[in-house]
């Protein structure tokens, strides 16, 4: 059975990820817009940028957020001289972590459904007298719906299953920075099988779940065949 | 004639560069014509503002909608035009009724007026109001279109080969309306074709474009007769004239029609008197005599003055003629000019074997 522990955890972890998907909806929607958009020869760095996370492992990316947010590093010291204090091993020095490790997944899928409605849209809709921010929501928004699905879904679940860079940002502390896959991996080390396999086996029904309800409804969403 | 609307862009892409300077007419229908690569669409969209051209200068009805010397832009949005693009471009997600209030909304005008009634009938969609664009056949969604542009009451109209992507049967289907809408509803109209028939339809003022520049710019019969224009020496030349009905000669399945300078018989037009009609007649079907033919079999022979004459390729000679107040066009062989001793000023009669009406 979970534990009250156990439980913490699994709440705390639920919100790391929505605090973390919504601000990565927020930062992600106007970067993957620009990026869809833009001619710039800025594109192909920041694009290189984004995509980092994707293959870099975890532990690197933790690694440098350490010695940045550490009182010797650069937002270290700009955090401190806010009065907000060094943000490693602090719940929001992990929401920072999760938004940066977990943006390619938000940032790529709506980049793509950004790119598939063209210009043309947006043409009609300003010449129906519609500025570019009335547009983006009575236009964009509705046509890249699916887009935005997929984008949230895909942040949420893998800021559910970040390990390494919580490991290195957050360390273990419990209710504060204790997330569920560092509580599998204390369950583990301290050789209590049963109640690891209580805890990986929620993890693994949730995502396996959110997946298939993903793929089915696009196979049959109202709007999925607007993407082409 | 007042020319209310002016335009000076000049663009340069490198490959292609647009350098025009038009006075056009607030009225009627001015086609934009010209092959793929002329600049005719680039034009179109510096009006609309979609695209910005470096340098540029445009004021419609008295206010400056660009003026890059005093670092003028009006956003598009905020340009009271109507614009049909060459696919429907409706929103996919909204029905028939939402694409058509989307603008409204915008101009915070209701949906439930008579002039957007009228609208809905005239282009026969009151049936189609709930549908979704994906439930519209291409015809339909181009009718949907346009009224979506029309229903703004939009100080004038562009349209951006609004028939080029619909096969043949789907144009004649729209092209009646088009011709309805520029009697029925007093918006200018900007429209860029490379179809000659489409010219000849719709047209009241016609400016010619090649490679980003105006060849000609003027009143439709004007233009079409300028024998210094490649276009003059082309198979398909023609001059339109507009008519109306004065007399329907029943018996002989005939109906007589006035122009401006004479009448011309043509085969029956099922209209009231008085209906105004459009006429083309091929320059191929014109031929010219020195005399009135007395014993001929075609009916339209006029009195006419020669106005110029330039040879073409192949023996033919392109004769431009006056007949009253219209130009017309006469292909001939360069044999029967020089035997016929054809001059500038000459007085002549022409014999028309072929008309076609055009709506």
């Amino acid at each position: 059975m979970l534990s009250p522990a156990d439980i913490e955890t699994l709440l705390l972890t639920f919100k790391v990820a929505s605090i973390t998907t919504a601000l990565m909806l927020l930062f992600g929607t106007p970067l993957a817009w620009w990026l869809a958009r833009t001619r710039s020869a800025w594109k192909g760095l920041i694009n290189a940028v984004v995509a980092l996370p994707l293959v870099l492992p975890p532990t690197v990316l933790g690694f440098y957020l350490l010695v940045l947010m550490g009182p010797a590093g650069v937002v270290g010291e700009l955090t401190n001289w806010l009065g907000i204090g060094t943000l490693p091993f602090t719940f929001a020095g992990l929401v920072v972590a999760s938004v940066l490790y977990s943006m390619p997944f938000v940032v790529q899928p709506l980049q793509a459904a950004f790119t598939s409605i063209g210009t043309q849209p947006l043409e009609a809709a300003a010449t129906l007298r519609a500025g570019s921010l009335d547009t983006f929501f009575s236009v964009v928004v509705p046509l890249a719906k699916p887009g935005f699905l997929t984008a949230a879904i895909l942040g949420f679940t893998h800021t559910v299953g970040e390990f390494g860079v919580v490991l290195m940002i957050g360390g273990n502390i419990p209710g504060n920075t204790r997330v569920v896959s560092v509580q599998i991996y204390n369950h583990v080390e301290a050789l209590e099988y049963t109640e690891a396999h209580w805890l990986a086996g929620v993890l693994l029904v949730f995502s396996f779940t959110v997946l298939l309800v993903l793929y089915s409804a696009f196979k049959t969403h109202p709007v999925a065949h607007q993407l082409r | 004639m007042t020319f209310p609307i002016s335009a000076r862009f000049q663009l340069d892409y490198g490959a292609f560069q647009l350098a025009v300077d038009l006075n056009l007419p607030n009225s009627g229908v001015t086609v934009l014509f010209g092959h793929s690569g002329s600049g005719k669409t680039s034009l179109l969209r510096c009006i609309a503002g979609l695209q910005r051209a470096q340098t540029g200068f445009l004021k419609i009805n008295g206010k400056v909608w660009q003026d890059t010397e005093r670092g003028i832009f009006l956003p598009t949005h905020q340009r009271p035009l109507g614009y049909v693009f060459q696919e429907a471009n409706l929103f996919p997600h909204l029905t028939v009724t939402g694409n058509l209030q989307y603008g409204l909304k915008r101009i915070g005008k209701s949906f439930a007026t008579e002039y957007i009634q009228h609208i809905l009938n005239l282009f026969g969609i009151t049936h189609l109001l709930d549908r979704m664009p994906d439930r519209l056949s291409g015809g339909e969604r181009q009718r949907v279109a346009i009224a979506r542009a029309l229903v703004l009451n939009p100080e004038i109209l562009l349209m951006d080969e609004p028939l080029a992507s619909l096969d043949f049967k789907r144009k004649q289907e729209i092209l009646p309306f088009l011709s309805r809408l520029h009697r029925e509803l007093n918006i200018p109209v900007l429209y860029v074709t490379h179809s000659q028939q489409e010219v000849a339809q719709l047209a009241d003022h016609l400016v010619i474009l090649a490679e980003g520049r105006v060849l000609t710019s003027g009143p439709l019969a004007e233009t079409l007769s300028r024998i210094d224009l490649p276009q003059a020496q082309d198979r398909e030349a023609s001059t339109v004239w507009p008519v109306s009905i004065a007399e329907q000669e029943a018996e002989y399945h005939l109906t007589r029609v006035a122009f401006d300078g004479g009448i011309l018989s043509l085969s029956v037009v099922d209209a009231e008197i008085g209906t105004p009609l459009r006429v083309q007649i091929y320059a191929r079907d014109v031929s010219i005599a020195l005399e009135a033919p007395t014993a001929t079999s075609i009916l339209n022979v006029l009195p006419a003055r020669i106005t110029g004459i330039t040879e073409g390729q192949g023996g033919q000679s392109v004769v431009r003629l006056q007949v009253g107040a219209l130009p017309l066009l006469a292909h001939i062989t360069r044999k029967s000019a020089l035997l016929l001793g054809l001059q500038i000023g000459m007085t002549v009669y022409v014999q028309i074997k072929g008309t076609s009406i055009l709506n």
